[in-house]
């Protein structure tokens, strides 16, 4: 059963970007973690150990696993970035390698 | 280069810290708020500024309530820099910080935490799959971007669970049911703080308000839960519990948890401040004197970060910081009006007793079972903490460096307390004595780009004179 997705109670100015590879529409104002929920993306990385699918949890900061790459960015929590125009999110997949 | 130095560092803008913002720039004061979030209001009025009609509607008179005191702040003068991480505090408290990807310090002479409350962590099996958020998690989407999930089951305990059961009901999307897991019997023994309570009685009412009106919307509510899991291959997908005698399948995609709250601990242990077991809140608390300051000179604490005690009292007991050191750093402060804050804050407290017994943590949260996940970040189980313990190991920082428990990014935000209660329970001995994980810097993540450019100022051989 496809769970049902969120619904808004309200409208904002649209803000797209991109999620692998695909358009989101966004509202502004919210967050990169907010706008994957609105769209119906609930794993945004697979976690480092089990490679579970990981979402959104805490929606303040406090727990991590909601980390996205954004702009070529990992490890950055969705859900204290704020969606911009042309934003570039990708999942993580486990633990981030660091690119000699 | 030149250190900034301000009279009162503050850390975080929601109630407290906007509280002692005012009133320590009103008295006098130089002041910084250094607040993670792009707005003011913390979580509990966050987004307030900017909510809009519906969201007020929604949310109600009470999170509207806070837009005034966001608008004092704005007004207050005092240097307000949001987006930005407090990364670090000295003893001397030098406050590093970064913003804008750039770290930078500010000497303060006082700092205040107020930095709030975390949720309390809830592991079930389960927890851990897409779909399962935080109660809180729900109330932020709707308040930060006016979302709701459709076909939300909420499960656990508390005050918050019920206001969020209420702002969905009036956004005309109820939640799917309500599993309250609050064992049989707590009501019998709360019924012994219901007079204190009653002097405080407008949280009551409120409260049944919330009550009435989620029964009256059709939710479903079952009580005395059990046996929680969340069921599900990658994503969550129902929730299966014992209640009534019966067993229960739930099918959901939107699975939010919660068990009240408890204080966010991150700074006053990073400065290795001494801590309490508080047995009624089922939580440690930092040790605060009459005037908020911690046993870390120089560092105070306002709101729920120094116990949980809402929105209300953490504004009064910001108001009561900031006064108390303008006073002490002679500035002229109205001793009568310190005194009647005190008699309010006083009040506000007399509803906690009965809240705390009446929503504890139920012993099925406190003590998971074996192959319950409790460290999200490494993905740690109840079942391997307990064996490396009954192994030798004697608290949460033996553990941390066997098993990597609290060695991730959440640095204890999360699993913390589940995994100091283990610990206790499988010494037979009080969280007391456990204690907690030792909290080292950077509180959160920093680029090594960043780190190394930063320019701290040389190591200060004075201290500034309080």
């Amino acid at each position: 059963m496809a769970p049902s997705n969120p619904r808004r109670i309200d409208q904002g100015r649209v803000v797209t970007f991109s999620f692998e590879g695909q358009t989101v529409r966004a509202c502004e104002g919210e967050s990169v973690a907010a706008a994957l929920t609105a769209a119906g993306i609930r794993d945004f990385r697979n976690s480092i150990v089990s490679g579970q699918p990981r979402g959104i949890y805490c929606m303040m900061g406090a727990c991590f696993d909601c980390l996205v790459e954004i702009d070529g960015v990992p490890n950055r929590q969705a859900c204290m970035t704020e969606v911009q125009e042309g934003m570039f999110v990708r999942r993580q997949a486990g633990a981030v390698e660091v690119k000699a | 280069m030149n250190t900034e130095i301000v009279d009162l560092l503050i850390v975080g803008a929601g109630p407290a810290g906007m509280a002692a913002a005012v009133e320590a720039a009103k008295a006098g004061l130089s002041v910084a708020v250094l607040d993670e979030q792009p707005r003011p209001g913390g979580q509990i009025y966050r987004n307030v500024e900017t909510a809009g009609a519906t969201r007020d509607k929604v949310l109600g008179p009470e999170y509207v309530a806070g837009r005034s005191l966001a608008d004092s702040f704005r007004q207050s003068g005092v240097r307000y820099m949001p987006g930005a991480l407090v990364w670090n505090i000295g003893t001397d408290m030098m406050v590093d910080y970064s913003l804008g990807g750039h770290s930078s310090q500010i000497q303060a002479a006082n700092v205040l935490a107020a930095t709030g409350a975390l949720e309390r962590p809830v592991p079930m099996p389960g927890w851990t799959l897409p779909g399962v958020t935080t109660v809180g998690a729900l109330q932020i989407l709707l308040k930060s971007a006016g979302l709701v999930q459709p076909d939300a089951v909420l499960v656990g305990s508390g005050p918050l669970l019920w206001l969020v059961a209420q702002q969905m009901v009036a956004a005309g999307m109820p939640p799917k049911a309500i599993v309250e897991n609050t064992p049989r019997g707590r009501v019998l023994e709360a019924l012994k703080y219901v007079p204190r309570a009653l002097r405080a009685r407008s949280y009551l009412l409120k409260g049944l308000a919330m009550i009435r009106r989620v029964r009256r919307a059709g939710v479903p509510i079952y009580r005395h839960a059990t046996a929680l899991r969340v069921e599900g291959k990658d994503r969550a997908e129902a929730l299966r519990f014992r209640a009534g005698g019966k067993l229960h399948r739930i099918e959901s995609g939107n699975i939010a948890l919660h068990q009240g709250v408890i204080p966010n601990q991150q700074i006053t242990r990073l400065l290795r401040a001494e801590h309490f077991w508080d047995e009624a809140q089922k939580c440690f608390r930092p040790k605060l004197d009459d005037d908020g300051q911690s046993t870390a000179k120089g560092l105070y604490v306002a709101g729920d970060g120094g116990g949980i005690t809402g929105a209300a009292s953490a504004a009064l007991e910001g108001r009561l910081v900031a006064l108390g050191i303008a006073g002490r750093m002679g500035h002229p402060v109205a001793a009568d009006r310190i005194a009647r804050l005190r008699v309010v804050l006083a009040r506000d407290a007399a509803v906690r007793p009965l809240l705390e017994t009446l929503y504890a943590p139920a012993p099925e949260i406190l003590s998971p079972a074996d192959d319950v996940t409790i460290c999200r970040c490494e993905e740690i189980t109840a079942g391997t903490i307990r064996e490396t313990v009954r192994l030798g190991a004697p608290g949460p920082n033996q553990v941390k460096s066997l098993l990597r428990t609290g060695m991730g990014p959440c640095q204890g935000r999360v699993c913390g307390l589940a995994v100091s209660c283990l610990i206790a329970e499988t010494r037979k001995q009080s969280p007391q004595v456990t204690d907690y994980y030792r909290i080292r810097p950077p509180l959160k993540p920093l680029p090594l780009t960043e780190l190394a450019a930063f320019e701290p100022a040389p190591d200060t051989p004075e201290v500034i004179e309080k």
